[in-house]
């Protein structure tokens, strides 16, 4: 065993070395030792410089329409409503006084779509049993708010955002989404 | 004269009751500890639990398998790609849903990279509560960031990833992952290094961790210990080697015992662990087949993903258990032939290895406490469910 107290300097070694690494001089030092050297800043002061995320980066869901706000994918079929773990989503299709579903663009769409945020758990469920692309994850995730039942419960005006949108947030998860929806149209 | 004999070697003491928790930043969350004391010593320690119970088996029991991913997430919030795991085993065992290639290869690289995650975090913990604040923490948080960018990047969330599936992983990982992943992995030994000799020979260090909180080897058996506890008190048990689930079978690892049992054994052998994994996730990210070769999900387990309640198991019941980076975790599912399980429970390590706290502090001062608790590796998110 070596003396006394060479762990505990051999342990204050590492942090001065972390120490050096944070200032340019210091990383300067250490490469002329031939000590391999890291960038020795980790942090981003957040909300000067906002991280950069990766695509996939997902929050809290959106509505996806193609073209004008009217036009869009959901048919109300309630499937999300049904999936979702913490039963965040409430959906009421849109009908004529004779309880007839009214048509839009050919297909049902909803009157009511509300998605309570404050419950929802961003775990994408609702996009992987979306059988229509209608719903997707947007990564906007600034959204504090005062009031949880003014601000929180999102409404179908509220989460609807465009196909451009979704294209430019997730560029090749769009990609394949659109490819998907290409294969469907013919046959329909 | 009779002053003088009056006066005994020992003086008694009166004992006192200490309330450590349920808001105390040592005990990792709300857990609470009801500590006799006799002088500084323990006499008696009552554990208290229940303040984050968030009924997670009956939520289980009124949603479907696939919905109860999300959830077995906020278990151990810290090894949420494990936690997915041990349940799409138990999912896989139930119906009988054969895993792709890829998928079983990308999971067992997320459930290694995942004890990277929970062993650098525990060790950092565990030294903040032995007082040295920050600089250990934050060192391992350092690491742990670059193996969360890489689990955001493949599943869209750092810590609630919700991304392995039963057959495979849910999406196959974007473009240049795995050379990433190849990458960090790479450099983690020359962390682990550095780690090493700032923690392993620092006498400090030693003087606080060594024979501080011993567990018997029969102890630790007869209490159902699992995990790097147990095997920090010298048992070989991994369910890696024993059960051979997955692909662990296909790759050469060894398992890292510890001699005495004691608050520097859990410490090193979870050290030892994590260059263990390093060297799975080194041969996994080598021998992972093409996703042009084999796709990261069976068609069986896609069809499950995309419309969940037409899943619907025989009458039966499975048993899918996983090597956790806390232990043993084991989902047990009944099935009645519906698209919800009948019941739904989890053997959850953290709760099970709290079972000997009581034991291992007994003679032991107050500050011991607090690393002996940290050395077991808890989070209350799993302990309570």
């Amino acid at each position: 065993m070596a003396v006394i107290g060479s762990g505990v300097l051999r342990g204050m070694g590492v942090t001065f070395k972390t120490f050096l690494e944070t200032y340019p001089w210091g990383r300067l030092i250490l490469r002329t030792l031939r000590i391999p050297v890291t960038n020795g800043l980790f942090t981003i002061p957040y909300p000067e410089t906002k991280q950069q995320h990766p695509e996939r980066f997902r929050y809290f869901p959106f509505l996806v329409y193609d073209g004008t706000p009217d036009n869009l994918r959901c048919v109300a079929c309630k499937i999300c409503e049904q999936e979702c773990p913490p039963q965040c989503i409430h959906i009421v299709m849109e009908k004529d006084e004779q309880g007839r579903p009214v048509k839009a663009h050919g297909r049902t769409l909803p009157k009511q779509f509300d998605i309570d945020m404050s419950i929802c758990m961003s775990c994408r469920i609702c996009v992987d049993v979306c059988p229509f692309d209608a719903i997707e994850m947007d990564n906007e995730y600034e959204l504090s708010a005062s009031d949880r039942y003014e601000h929180m419960i999102f409404d179908k005006h509220k989460l609807l955002k465009s196909a451009d949108y979704f294209q430019k947030i997730k560029p090749t998860e769009a990609a394949t989404v659109d490819a998907r929806l290409a294969a469907k149209k013919p046959k329909a | 004269m009779e002053l003088k004999t009056s006066i005994s070697p020992t003086i008694e003491t009166q004992q006192l009751e200490v309330n450590l928790g349920p808001q105390h930043p040592s005990t990792h969350g709300v857990f609470r500890m009801i500590a006799t004391l006799d002088g500084e010593r323990i006499v008696k320690l009552k554990p208290v639990m229940g303040y984050l119970h968030r009924n997670h088996e009956q939520i289980g029991e009124r949603a479907t398998y696939i919905a109860s991913f999300p959830f077995t997430d906020r278990l151990d919030y810290f090894c949420a790609m494990s936690n997915n795991f041990g349940l799409a085993l138990a999912i896989e065992k139930l119906g009988g849903i054969q895993a792709s290639e890829r998928g079983e290869y990308l999971r067992v690289i997320m459930a290694e990279l995942t004890r990277l995650v929970n062993h650098t975090a525990v060790i950092g913990f565990l030294l903040n509560d032995m007082g040295a604040f920050g600089t250990p923490l934050l060192y391992a948080f350092r690491e742990r960031e670059k193996i969360l960018d890489l689990f955001e990047a493949a599943s869209g969330s750092r810590m609630m990833c919700n991304y392995v599936r039963p057959g495979g992983v849910r999406e196959d990982v974007p473009e240049g992952w795995l050379e990433r992943a190849r990458e960090i992995v790479n450099a983690f030994p020359r962390f682990l290094d550095e780690f090493e000799a700032l923690l392993t020979e620092n006498e400090i260090v030693q003087q606080r961790c060594q024979h501080v909180g011993v567990l018997s080897k029969e102890l630790a058996m007869n209490a159902s210990i699992t995990g790097p506890m147990l095997r920090a008190s010298g048992v070989n048990y991994d369910i890696r080697k024993v059960d051979g689930y997955s692909i662990y079978p296909r790759f050469t690892f060894k398992i890292p015992l510890g001699t005495v049992g004691d608050v520097y054994d859990r410490y090193y052998v979870r050290i030892l662990e994590m260059r263990e994994s390093v060297n799975i996730l080194q041969q996994a990210l080598k021998e992972i087949p093409d996703s042009s070769a084999s796709p990261a999900i069976s068609p069986k387990g896609l069809a499950l993903v995309k419309a969940p309640r037409t899943f619907r198991p025989p009458r039966g019941e499975a048993y899918g258990r996983i090597e956790a980076p806390k232990g043993e975790l084991g989902f047990y599912l009944v099935s009645d032939g519906s698209s919800q399980p009948y019941r739904y429970h989890v053997r959850a390590p953290s709760f099970i290895n709290l079972t000997v706290l009581e034991d291992m502090c007994l003679g032991y001062k107050v500050a011991d406490v607090i690393i002996i608790l940290g050395s077991i590796d808890i989070v209350m998110g799993e302990v309570d469910r």
